[in-house]
């Protein structure tokens, strides 16, 4: 089966100066929930809108179900659900009337009241648009992308500034959707979203992604399984640094926030080691944890940068 | 019968339980140009500002430049011999209820003139003569020096050489409300479908809500249409409630035919929708619309006769002020509805308004920035 969503060498170049976007490549398979993870300003939200049809690229193909925004933008839009990341719906509509506004548009959307019901939005039917909580309104963009019962779903950080449970919510709604038979492609900054949201993922970083896989993958390839972190007393120069590398089952090193976080394969052959190898040197362990490796792991380790620091 | 057929079945659930509507061509329009008008009739500020306010400014300056009876004169006669004998011949003409004559001495006549209390001073010099004060840059100064000589020159008796007879003029039509009303109109269209449309586009704008509708299968051209077609709605109240108004509340005397009123009012609220489209096509933030609205309505307030006629500006300047749309509206609605002029005679007022109206729309079409 083609990708349901495919492009090769995307680039974009916002008035001749910004690359916001330098030579991307996806394919993203029916029923999947595809996610771009990367840190702000990373090209995200370029790389989705173009996808969306919504921005010109400066070079590279973009193809949709088969198809090219150049072909047949109309009927391509009838399959997409999109919302993006900041939109302000109008406040002094309500919930019922926006649903039904943007259900007008297309030739057989759902209808309204089963839309309202699945985001739990029923309550609120008549209600202005900015009488409504932060979740409430991000429940209803998305309303107004399920509406026409789209085959693609793309949420451009559906999830940022909402509360825990809000952003549960949301989880429930996209994964029913993709239990339907339902492409997602969104984008967070969030590691723990992409960790049990997303089939596959992207790490963008500068307009390029830098690693690709499922969230185990990456994690397993590039994250090291577990992470031991400690710190010592005395010294912990760049020499200590390399000196801790060659300890049994470590695969990387680096420094962080004044403790030494090593990747590591095995903690159990590892552990002993690294306590004897403190010893001979005479320092003492002042702070000792493990534990599993996350996305964020591996983008410090791709990039030397923590997602959330920009 | 079998056990097994009785036993239902549960069936795969369909996607979704109740069959999906079908829309047809117009269901996108129609649904944006009621959320347009559900929109404009849920701001109070719309409200206010497109219905009551240019009521309550028809209110005001109706009655602030309503034909009252003439001014009183106010006199400040300086104390001494003769000033007995001003007084009496004044009391003896026929306008005597016309001056309210004050006897002061000549220091606090004087101070009291240059404060503005007194129209004039009337100081005789002793010997029969008198000396007026009055100042020609006060029009109601110059007006009383005329006045107190005429009533004095007549009770002492003149005689006028040549018969006059003076007819006043305060027939519904020829005052200042029945000039002000339809000008009021013309700004009102202005005001609204410059606001209306270019205002509310550039918000969109700024909210994404138009890149929003352009990543759904909306069709352009009906949005447009649609934001088009709420002001020529409004436009039927706005201009049908401030002409009630006038003819109610002044009595103004409506010549033309509703169907010309409406036709006209209809094209003006096109006329600048388009201006007002043109004028959001490339505007990102609503500050810098806002600014570029009233940039292109300045010259319209001032020169476009909306309170005062544009014939007191320099003659030269007049092909000017008539090419601008505005003026066009206003002499057009004024002809019609206080002259009773066919819309057929005034051709190429129309000619103006659809011109900028349609050559703005085409320019709009052309740089319009949905996303
Ligand atoms: N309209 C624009 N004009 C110029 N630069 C832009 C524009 N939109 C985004 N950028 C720049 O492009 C880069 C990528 O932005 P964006 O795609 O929004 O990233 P993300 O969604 O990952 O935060 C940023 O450096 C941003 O400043
Ligand atoms: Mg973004």
């Amino acid at each position: 089966m083609p990708p349901v969503i495919q492009c090769r060498d995307l680039r974009k170049t916002y008035d001749g100066k910004v690359e916001a976007v330098r030579g991307l490549n996806l394919e993203i398979q029916t029923g999947e929930c595809f996610g771009l993870l990367g840190p702000n300003g990373a090209g995200k939200t370029t790389t989705i809108e173009i996808l969306e049809g919504l921005l010109a690229p400066t070079s590279g193909e973009v193809s949709i179900l088969g198809h090219a925004w150049s072909e047949n933008a109309r009927e391509m839009r009838e399959w997409l659900g999109i919302s993006l990341q900041e939109t302000r719906l109008s406040e002094k509509l309500t919930v019922r009337e926006t649903i039904e506004l943007f259900a007008s548009f297309y030739r057989e959307p759902r209808s309204s009241e089963e839309v309202l019901e699945q985001l739990e939005l029923t309550e609120k039917a008549d209600s202005w648009v900015g009488k409504l909580s932060g979740g409430q309104r991000q429940r209803l963009a998305v309303a107004t992308a399920l509406v026409c019962n789209p085959k693609i779903l793309f949420l451009d950080e559906p999830t940022t500034g909402l509360d825990p449970q809000s952003r549960r919510q949301l989880w429930d709604i996209i994964r029913a959707f993709q239990r339907d038979g339902g492409t997602v492609l969104l984008t967070t900054h969030y590691m723990d979203e992409a960790e049990r949201l997303c089939d596959r993922l992207a790490i963008v970083d500068h307009g390029q992604i830098i690693a690709e896989g499922t969230p185990a993958d990456l994690i397993e390839r590039l994250g090291g399984h577990h992470v031991v972190e400690f710190s010592v007393s005395g010294n912990s120069d760049g020499a200590a640094l390399q000196a801790w590398r060659g300890l049994p089952s470590v695969e990387s090193v680096r420094e962080d926030d004044g403790m030494v976080a090593l990747n590591v394969k095995q903690p159990h052959l590892t552990i002993p080691a690294l306590l004897d190898a403190i010893d001979k040197q005479g320092s003492r362990l002042q702070h000792l944890t493990t534990r599993q490796a996350s996305l964020e792991d591996v983008f410090v380790r791709l990039t030397g940068r923590h997602l959330r620091e920009q | 019968m079998s056990v097994a057929q009785e036993t239902p079945i549960k069936a795969a659930e369909p996607r979704h339980v109740r069959p999906p509507q079908r829309n047809g061509r117009w269901s996108g329009y129609r649904h944006l140009l009621m959320a347009r008008m559900l929109e404009l009739k849920r701001e109070p500020e719309v409200v206010f500002w497109v219905f009551v306010f240019p009521l309550l400014l028809a209110l005001g300056l109706g009655i602030a430049f309503r034909n009252k009876p003439a001014d009183i004169v106010s006199v400040a006669l300086v104390a001494g011999s003769g000033s007995q004998d001003v007084q009496t011949l004044l009391a003896r003409s026929p306008q005597h209820d016309l001056f309210k004559i004050q006897t002061l001495n000549a220091d606090e006549a004087l101070k009291g003139f240059r404060l503005g209390k007194f129209d004039i001073v009337i100081q005789p010099n002793g010997n029969g003569g008198l000396e007026y004060q009055y100042d020609p840059a006060r029009p109601e100064s110059v007006l009383a020096k005329a006045e107190v000589n005429d009533a004095l020159q007549t009770a002492a008796g003149r005689k006028d050489l040549v018969d006059t007879k003076a007819v006043t003029s305060s027939e519904p039509g020829s005052r200042y409300i029945d000039f002000l009303i339809p000008g009021l109109l013309g700004m009102n269209l202005m005001n609204s479908g410059m606001w209306g449309i270019g205002f509310a586009l550039v918000d969109m704008r700024q909210r994404k809500l138009l890149k929003r509708f352009v990543g759904t299968p909306m069709r352009r051209g009906d949005f447009l249409l649609a934001m088009m077609s709420s002001r020529l709605v409004l436009m039927v109240i706005e201009v049908g409630l401030l002409l009630l108004f006038g003819v109610f509340f002044f009595h103004i005397r409506v010549l033309g035919s509703v169907f010309s009123i409406a036709l006209l009012g209809a094209l003006g609220a096109l006329t600048f929708g388009g201006v007002g489209l043109l004028t959001a096509s490339r505007a990102q933030k609503i500050e810098s619309v806002s600014g570029l609205i009233n940039l292109v309505m300045m010259p319209m307030w001032i020169f476009s006769g909306v309170f005062f006629s544009y014939e007191r500006f320099p003659s030269v300047i007049h092909p000017l002020i008539k090419a601008l749309p505005l003026t066009a509206l206003n002499d057009a609605l004024r002809a019609c509805i206080l002259e009773g002029t066919p819309l057929l005679h005034q051709w190429s007022r129309l000619l103006v308004l659809a011109v900028w109206g349609g050559v703005s729309f085409v320019m709009a079409m052309k740089w319009f920035r949905w996303a």
